[in-house]
């Protein structure tokens, strides 16, 4: 028996293996793995080779890791792998702000296992790397012409990183200039608040405009915040509710006229490819996040990729090395002395670019339009379905469409019977459906759930979705504790602490939770 | 809707009797409708200028192995390179951990349906905590240098104060990383000094510290092993001077030498740093970096940190473990401009692999594994100290990587490695630029990997390019 095709809903229980902490499986003498020795040649030439170790610098004791057969090992993290509700098993709908497409296995099984990619050294000579410079070269071509800026790094190490790399790239300019009187960033409520956090790492001070009721800042208070102490702008367009600013561009110029520079986080971009450009509306910088809109795996929360763009002024601040092409060969070049140095060892994480060139290079032009128009698309069909679920209210630009995402509330809900999107994210695992994203904070949309249902979702993953939802909201109004009280069928049932302020209750390390229980 | 239309693998709703269908729900007859927000002057009107799509699955597999074909790969040279990414073996159990699509295409869930990953999370940072002998982490940051850079801020937040002391040995990528990190807008820079060295140990020279330490001081920073290989035998008595000027003293450690050298902590350190690759990453062309920063469980060293850090809780059923989120309100999600440091998507899966690796080795193998690597590099080290024209650059002891000057062979590192390439091996890293008071030197790696044989074929073609 299947999923029932009336309603759409299934008979999913996760697994549950209740498995130990791996420190609980350890047996004194058991091995997981057998290393190298130095052969008896080495041996008789160095001897034991740790002598030389000064005493106060020799180990005295043991580290306290735990000692535990192979199979047990590998049994223990496969069923912590089954505990896990990964993109590979469970429609990601829910994750909006993440663009959690499908990540292509041609692509993974070529970054994992090909020895041209596992078994390089970053160090090695320019002559023996030609075939990864050359796609760094490349996807730096195709991100140039998707954004229309004229120089990439894709030597950050997500979006964050990248906004950061951006800010540094803001300061330098200025600095270079002289101009040391700029110490502010302006962003808005509904750009990632790392648009405000990674400029104030870098030594802003970060000025926040609330959205109007058209659910983006209005121009006026954008003038009034801008002066002559503007160092940038960090803006997302469409921001995390998916609502395009339409009059983005008249931003740009205001913060332009005060002699700000202008950095477009573009973690959105996934509804835009080959529709709108960073260069159209006026931005100096950009960023994307290549295992967002490009089709990386998100891996856990990393490793990740954010490319950022520039403009031609704005080059030559570009984190080192750069990768270049003499028309022959491809080469490193360092001599860049206004750089802002660096952000990341090396050349960032690696294996994501060829993915993301991988993916652009099977899609082309029109493909990559294709994903675009596909993800608005599936985005509007499903916003007209959830729209109708009780308890559903969207803020916000009424009658305006969405992109490729859309923040929801359920106000009405948790009015009307008690249920939050706390109560409704945790039901959703009982169905088969990773959590869904709520927001960043403040929560400004009350009781809120982002959902973007790119275009790797089918129609039918899409309606699968929705009858979850509504289910769930059929049941916060006929059995509420139901709701509250889920999860049912998920690895864990709920947790009445699952964040924690009290010094006394963290144990953030197996060995600190054993004091605090008072476990030999 | 009547072309030729190309149905997509991974576009399902790319065919155009589904697209029609959801247009129609949608109310709209032209696609473009859905983008009636965007006015006409922000569009992109042209065609992007890409090439031509290679659309089977096959084809684009045979383009790509075809670039990565044109790289030379260190399964098929000889690989002496380190530098901050050395070459280590990989347990086969880490690659199927870290491959399982479960992990590998999960994200931000939260303790209930992501259960495993949160689980995985906490073993991270417990295992690590043996490692290190510290009772208190985070998931991991990108790589060891934003690990650094993150603990010298730590270390300036916990204290107030606006200077680091650096080593002037320092590993050049991190330290460019580490000084961009460390600006600020319009004046609100911590700045750093660097601190010299014995020119015959490469130890760190106690008397400049002594001299240029002050109130100011918010941590003295070292790296032990050194980025030139060296094992810092004054840990201890610069640990005490940092701490008898009231500052933090910052070690960035190599995790898999801390079998058999005592973890920062053991000698003083409030802050301990470095970077997982490693424990059971690839090297992937610098792909498999990430960083980690362990203090003590006291809160005025454990409010400081800026990422997620796991805690083992509890559920409604009785002894089920669940995971929760600790201080949250640290973390620029939540706190925006007025959290610690900006956060964000890391290296998740890193920490995973890095928790398989801790618990296939154990305590045994993670001893056998760094006295492996001691005799294997010592062993490199003496025999190609005796061949002509080359020297070891350093007397001090070391643990994967040894300094080689070449200056007496009237050759330069580049000429060396070029040379070593056609014996189909990756000479040491060239420092000449970095450090020129070095000569023509060049940084070697050695590790586990290595055998007799392999290393006598370094000496071996040494003794011919030397020459």
């Amino acid at each position: 028996m299947g999923r029932n095709s009336k309603t759409l809903l299934r008979k999913f229980h996760q697994a549950r293996w209740d498995e130990e902490i791996i420190f609980e499986l350890s047996v004194p003498g058991e091995r997981g793995i057998l290393v190298p020795r130095a052969e008896d040649g080495i041996r008789a030439e160095v001897g034991d080779g740790i002598s030389v170790i000064p005493n106060n610098l020799k180990r005295e004791k043991p580290a306290g890791l735990p000692e535990i057969n192979q199979m047990r090992v590998l049994r223990h993290f496969m069923r912590l792998s089954q505990e896990t509700l990964g993109a590979d098993i469970a429609p990601d709908i829910g994750e909006g702000t993440c663009t959690m497409k499908y990540s292509p296995k041609v692509q993974e099984h070529l970054a994992a296992r090909h020895p041209g990619m596992v078994e390089i050294h970053p160090l090695q000579d320019e002559n023996t790397i030609q075939g990864i410079l050359e796609i760094y070269y490349k996807l730096e071509q195709f991100l140039k012409e998707i954004s229309g800026l004229t120089y990439f790094s894709l030597q950050p190490s997500s979006g964050s990183q990248a906004i950061y790399a951006n800010a540094s790239i803001v300061r330098a300019y200025h600095a270079s200039r002289g101009d040391n009187k700029r110490d502010e960033i302006i962003t808005t409520m509904f750009s990632h608040p790392v648009d405000a956090a990674a400029p104030a790492t870098a030594g802003y001070k970060v000025i926040t405009l609330m959205p109007g009721e058209n659910g983006y800042p209005d121009l006026g208070a954008m003038k009034d915040a801008l002066s002559e102490r503007t160092a940038g702008i960090f803006i997302t367009n469409p921001e995390d509710t998916g609502i395009y600013n339409s009059t983005i561009d008249e931003y740009v110029k205001a913060a332009h006229d005060v002699g700000a520079l202008c950095s477009y986080d573009q973690a959105n971009a996934n509804g835009l490819l080959g529709i709108a450009r960073a260069k159209e509306a006026g931005f100096d910088l950009c960023h994307f996040n290549i295992h967002k809109t490009f089709s990386a795996p998100h891996g856990c929360m990393g490793p990740a990729m954010g490319a950022i763009g520039v403009t031609k002024e704005l080059g030559e601040y570009l984190p080192v090395p750069r990768v270049k092409f003499d028309g022959k060969k491809y080469y490193l070049d360092y001599k860049r002395p206004k750089s802002i140095g660096r952000v990341r060892c090396f050349f960032g994480n690696t294996p994501l670019a060829l993915k993301a060139y991988a993916w652009i290079m099977q899609h082309g032009a029109d493909g990559l339009k294709e994903a675009a128009e596909i993800s608005v698309l599936n985005n509007n069909y499903m916003e007209k379905k959830i729209r109708e679920i009780p308890g559903v209210v969207v803020k916000y630009a009424e009658g305006k469409r969405r992109l490729e995402q859309v923040r929801y509330s359920w106000e009405k809900l948790m009015e009307d019977v008690g249920v939050g999107t706390d109560d409704v994210e945790r039901r959703m695992v009982d169905y088969g459906l990773p959590h869904y994203f709520q927001s960043h904070h403040p929560h400004v949309v009350p009781e809120p759930f982002t959902l973007e249902p790119c275009e790797s979702y089918s129609k039918d993953d899409i309606d699968e979705f929705v009858a979850v939802m509504r289910q769930i909201s059929k049941e916060a109004h006929e059995d509420p504790e139901l709701v509250r009280n889920a999860p049912h069928n998920a690895p864990i049932h709920n947790i009445p602490m699952p964040v924690i302020f009290d010094p006394e209750e963290m144990a953030t390390t197996w060995r600190k939770y054993k004091r605090m229980k008072g476990i030999k | 809707m009547s072309e030729k239309k190309i149905v997509y693998p991974y576009i399902p709703n790319s065919v155009s009797t589904v697209k029609a269908q959801m247009m129609k729900e949608v109310g709209i007859s032209d696609i473009m409708e859905l983008y009636d927000e965007i006015p006409e002057h922000l569009r992109f009107k042209e065609k992007m200028n890409l090439p031509e799509p290679i659309l089977d699955e096959y084809s684009i597999r045979k383009h790509v192995e075809g670039l990565l074909n044109r790289n030379k790969n260190c399964s098929e040279y000889l690989n002496f390179l380190g530098a901050g990414c050395a070459q280590h073996y990989v347990p086969a159990v880490c690659d199927e951990i870290n491959g399982r699509g479960e992990f590998l295409t999960a994200y931000s869930g939260f303790f209930w349906g992501d259960h495993g990953k949160w689980q995985a999370w906490f073993e991270y940072q417990s295992l690590m905590g043996e490692l290190l002998d510290m009772d208190h982490l985070s998931v991991p940051q990108y790589d060891g240098a934003q690990a650094a850079a993150s603990s010298l801020r730590m270390a300036s937040r916990i204290n107030g104060r606006k200077e680091v002391l650096l080593p002037k040995t320092m590993n050049p990528e991190i330290l460019l990383v580490v000084r961009n990190y460390l600006k600020g807008a319009a004046g609100s820079e911590i700045a750093s000094t660097m601190i010299g060295f014995d020119p015959k140990t490469g130890l760190l020279d106690l008397d400049d510290l002594r001299s240029k330490i002050s109130d100011a001081t918010a941590a003295v920073f070292i790296e032990n092993p050194s980025y030139l290989g060296m094992i810092e035998s004054q840990a201890e008595e610069i640990g005490k001077i940092a701490r008898e000027n009231g500052a933090e003293f910052v070690v960035y450690t190599d995790p898999i030498a801390l079998g058999m050298i005592a973890p920062p902590a053991h000698y003083g350190a409030t802050i301990a740093c470095g970077d997982l690759h490693p424990l059971g990453i690839h090297m992937q062309c610098g792909g498999g970096q990430g960083g980690f920063v362990a203090t003590h469980d006291d809160m005025e060293h454990a409010s400081q940190f800026k990422d997620f850090v796991v805690s083992l809780t509890d559920t409604v059923v009785e002894g089920e473990y669940g995971l929760g989120l600790v201080l949250p309100m640290n973390l620029s999600y939540l706190a925006r401009e007025e959290a610690k440091e900006y956060t964000g998507t890391s290296t998740g899966l890193w920490a995973i692999t890095a928790a398989v690796y801790l618990s296939l080795m154990g305590p045994k193998g993670m001893e056998e594994i760094a006295q492996t690597i001691m005799q294997k590099a010592q062993y490199a080290a003496k025999k190609i100290a005796q061949l002509d024209g080359v020297e070891l650059r350093f007397s001090s002891p070391f643990f994967k990587e040894f300094v080689v000057n070449f200056d007496k062979s009237g050759k330069s590192v580049k000429k060396i490695n070029k040379a070593l390439l056609k014996h189909r091996i990756f000479g040491g890293k060239d420092i000449s630029r970095e450090f020129p008071e070095f000569g023509q030197s060049a940084l070697y790696c050695v590790t586990e990997i290595m055998t007799k044989e392999d290393i006598d074929r370094l000496v071996g073609a040494l003794a011919k390019v030397a020459k």
